[in-house]
């Protein structure tokens, strides 16, 4: 009886195995004339909206040249993840090593960028462009050479910000409500640099991810605060301003770039009332009188009659990573010869207008250098929109700094920087 | 009582060198990411297996345990980004790790002690909620949601860990290893109260032995047995984050031990390796936007047709019996 246990079991095991040693499929070869671009973004899971947004935008890239380019096709493979980082790197690894693509547009989300960054360390002859992932560190430390990243990030985000609050609005001493964890720290980051140097004064109070009542913050926050910083997203920023609005807080509101996203303006309720003229800073505006951004817009609208009102910051910024990715392909006539050697030159020389009509090119560590936008929130003829009303040039990863004393900054967390009232 | 008898041995080892033989047989993709992946993910559904077929226990700990040896090594590791304060050589972690996975696994049997089925499904599953959102909101070591990468591996005889056959062989070897320590465990006569354990814990306890011990041990094996999964992991992944050992990861375990069969440990890994199959190839077979529908309701079938799992499916398809039954009629033999 024991005999027959082990011997039924392993030979499952070895008729499985040899199943798949029979049916395993070739690997794709790659014919001379075609250039296969694989792509990884979240359909699943919690962004997976802007997943989908994200496709449209390459899509139209695509489309703009049809497809080809030098005479060579473009094979689009696109693949999906959750925005966990483990999974990002499987998608990753079966489109560089079962789909053999040349290069990979993606991922969405901060933990997944640095997951592919890694990866892309031990590639030769491929080439990871970012899709919309913005964590800091994806450029900033141990960058890889075969990464490329033509979207800016959270820290850069916020410039011009900083100095606004001080210098425009008048205010000292703000109260920043924030989430606590990696990406409202790059941002708080970016928006003290300025407003710290410039010699304010910021109280923190962090509340973890999906917090619902804010009761004991909205408690916390100091009389002589003349302003509210909410660095916070989606439902959290809501939960915030709809309590914050009932308890009769009537402090000017200075959102982060993620704040004034579609679900707090499309919402009604108390907040509205805190909502307009909220000032923000980011890399895209709903409303820029830039004719590339309303030429850009127009033709999202018409080819995508059941997308967004406007393109969402994941469509900008695929879009802007693709649009890179085809301008340095015709300039080296669709040449990925000698590992992509003269692909990747052109790449990190590349210098173009992003749909928001800013100017993009990159640094050393193949991280975008652009323009960073103050927004506004406006009244839209009874549809809440962003405008933009400032813009901060050019804006490097080190906000400006030089980079030695940048790095020497630290990692941005809950303690860096800092600067209390009263110090 | 021999372990295996001598055309067991035979099968076992011509399997072996199957296995040995596959990264020539097959394209590099295949070796290092649906087999290699599969045989470290599987490692961690063997864990679950052997609980839930010797001990009759499902814990959905397994993958919260195999996190704690990750995340011991990824604290530690030498090549961390970002780097801790203290860090050791890979020798030395590889080993700690475990040991720490070991101790994680007598901790919740320890706390799971007097629980059965679903309490003990509670229990466990509120422990790996618990410890993966305390890695998503600790900055200080765990460094929240981002995680800790660059966790490359030791080199071995000269090569990187990152090296396919290396990676390959050594996941292999480990896999072996644990796979026949559990089927020589199952034969001890502690794997043997095991087994009355699951059938009748009183008359277990009735004749002498003392059944709490026997759980405790049978939980800290089983975290010794993850925690090598998790290690393996950890370097497949080249680092580790709240998400790899979140409420997702977990039930993907659960889903490959119990598509594979939960009656005998080969199961965990033709679960993990059809698992690994339909989440690599679903996207390219079906609509991409849609492709968990096409997994979901695969899973479905199998566990529809065949509630044991491709093992029990294999099994009454042919009228072979393994595992499960024949352990049973041993212990009858023995009473």
């Amino acid at each position: 009886m024991l005999r027959k246990r082990l011997s039924h079991s392993t030979a499952v095991a070895a008729i499985a195995a040899a199943a798949f040693v029979l049916t395993g499929p070739a690997p794709a070869t790659a014919e001379d004339d075609v250039i296969v671009i694989g792509s990884i973004t979240t359909l699943e899971g919690p962004f997976a909206t802007g997943g989908q947004d994200a496709y449209r935008a390459m899509e139209m890239a695509f489309e703009e040249i049809d497809y080809t380019i030098a005479g060579k096709r473009i094979e689009w493979i696109r693949e999906s993840s959750d925005a966990q980082a483990d999974v990002a790197l499987a998608r990753a690894r079966k489109l560089i090593e079962q789909d053999d693509v040349d290069i990979i547009i993606g991922p969405l989300s901060g933990a997944e960028g640095i997951a592919l960054r890694d990866y892309s360390r031990t590639l030769e002859g491929k080439t990871i462009v970012n899709g919309s992932s913005g964590a800091a560190d994806t450029t900033l430390r141990d960058p890889s050479p075969n990464f490329f990243r033509f979207n800016t990030e959270g820290t850069q985000w916020t410039a011009g910000l900083g100095n606004y609050v001080y210098d425009e609005l008048g205010v000292d001493h703000v109260a920043l409500v924030a989430a606590d964890y990696a990406f409202p720290y790059a941002q708080v980051m970016g928006f003290m640099l300025e407003y710290c140097a410039a010699g304010g004064a910021v109280t923190k109070l962090w509340s973890p991810l999906n917090t619902t009542d804010f009761g004991s913050i909205i408690a916390n926050i100091p009389e002589d605060a003349g302003a509210i910083v909410l660095i916070q997203g989606g439902t959290d920023a809501l939960a915030f301003l709809t309590q914050y609005a009932e308890t009769g807080g009537d402090r000017p509101i200075i959102g982060g770039s993620i704040t004034a996203d579609q679900t707090l303006l499309s919402a009604r309720g108390p907040h509205q009332r805190l909502m307009e003229g909220m000032v923000a800073a980011g890399p895209i505006a709903d409303l820029n009188d830039d004719p590339m951004w309303i030429e850009w817009v127009e033709a999202y609208r018409e080819r995508f009659p059941d997308g967004f009102d406007s393109p969402s910051i994941h469509a900008f910024n695929y879009y802007t990573n693709t649009k890179a990715v085809l301008l340095a392909l015709e300039e080296v006539d669709g040449d990925l010869s000698d590992n992509q050697a003269a692909f990747q030159e052109a790449l990190a020389n590349v210098e173009f207008q992003n749909p928001m009509g800013a100017n993009v090119r990159l640094d050393h560590n193949r991280q975008a250098i652009s323009d960073i936008f103050l927004t506004r929130v406006v009244n839209d003829g009874g549809t809440m929109r962003t405008e933009a009303f400032g813009t901060t040039e050019g804006v490097t990863q080190s906000m400006g700094m030089d980079e030695e004393e940048f790095l020497a900054l630290g990692s941005p967390s809950r303690d860096n920087p800092d600067c209390p009232p009263g110090s | 009582m021999p372990m295996l008898s001598r055309l067991q041995w035979a099968i076992s080892l011509a399997v072996l060198a199957l296995l040995l033989a596959l990264p020539f047989l097959l394209p590099s993709f295949w070796t290092g990411n649906i087999m290699g992946r599969a045989i470290v993910y599987g490692i961690v559904a063997m864990s679950l297996t052997f609980l839930a077929s010797y001990g009759g226990f499902i814990s959905l700990a397994q993958t919260m345990i195999a996190g704690i040896a990750g995340y011991t090594v990824a604290v530690l590791a030498p090549t961390a980004i970002p780097l801790g304060n203290h860090w050791l050589p890979y020798w030395a972690l590889i080993p700690l790790a475990v040991a720490a996975a070991t101790f994680a696994g007598a901790v919740v049997g320890l706390i799971a002690v007097r629980t059965r089925e679903i309490y003990l499904l509670m229990i466990t599953l509120a422990l790996a909620v618990g410890f993966s959102l305390f890695a998503q909101s600790n900055i200080d070591w765990f460094n929240g949601y981002e995680g800790i990468r660059n966790i490359l591996g030791p080199d071995i005889f000269g090569y990187p860990f990152r090296n396919l056959y290396v990676f390959y062989y050594s996941s292999l070897l480990v896999a072996t290893a644990l796979y026949f320590l559990v089927l020589y465990v199952v034969k001890t006569p502690f794997g043997l109260v095991l087994q009355g354990i699951r059938d009748n814990p009183r008359r277990v306890s009735a004749i002498g032995f003392n059944v709490g011990v026997h759980r405790v041990a049978s939980f800290a094996l089983a975290g010794f047995i993850a925690g090598w999964g998790g290690v393996l992991i950890t370097f497949y992944n080249i680092g580790i984050t709240p998400g790899s050992i979140g409420i997702w990861a977990t039930v993907n375990v659960l889903v490959m031990a119990v598509i594979g069969g939960l009656g005998h440990p080969i199961g965990a890994f033709i679960g993990a390796l059809v698992y690994t199959l339909f989440d690599t190839f679903a996207a390219t077979i079906y609509d991409r936007d849609r492709f968990n529908t096409l997994i979901g309701l695969v899973f479905l079938v199998i566990v529809l047709v065949s509630p044991d799992g491709l093992l029990g499916l294999f099994r009454r398809l042919t009228g072979w019996r393994t595992g499960r039954s024949v352990a049973t009629e041993t212990m009858e033999e023995k009473t």
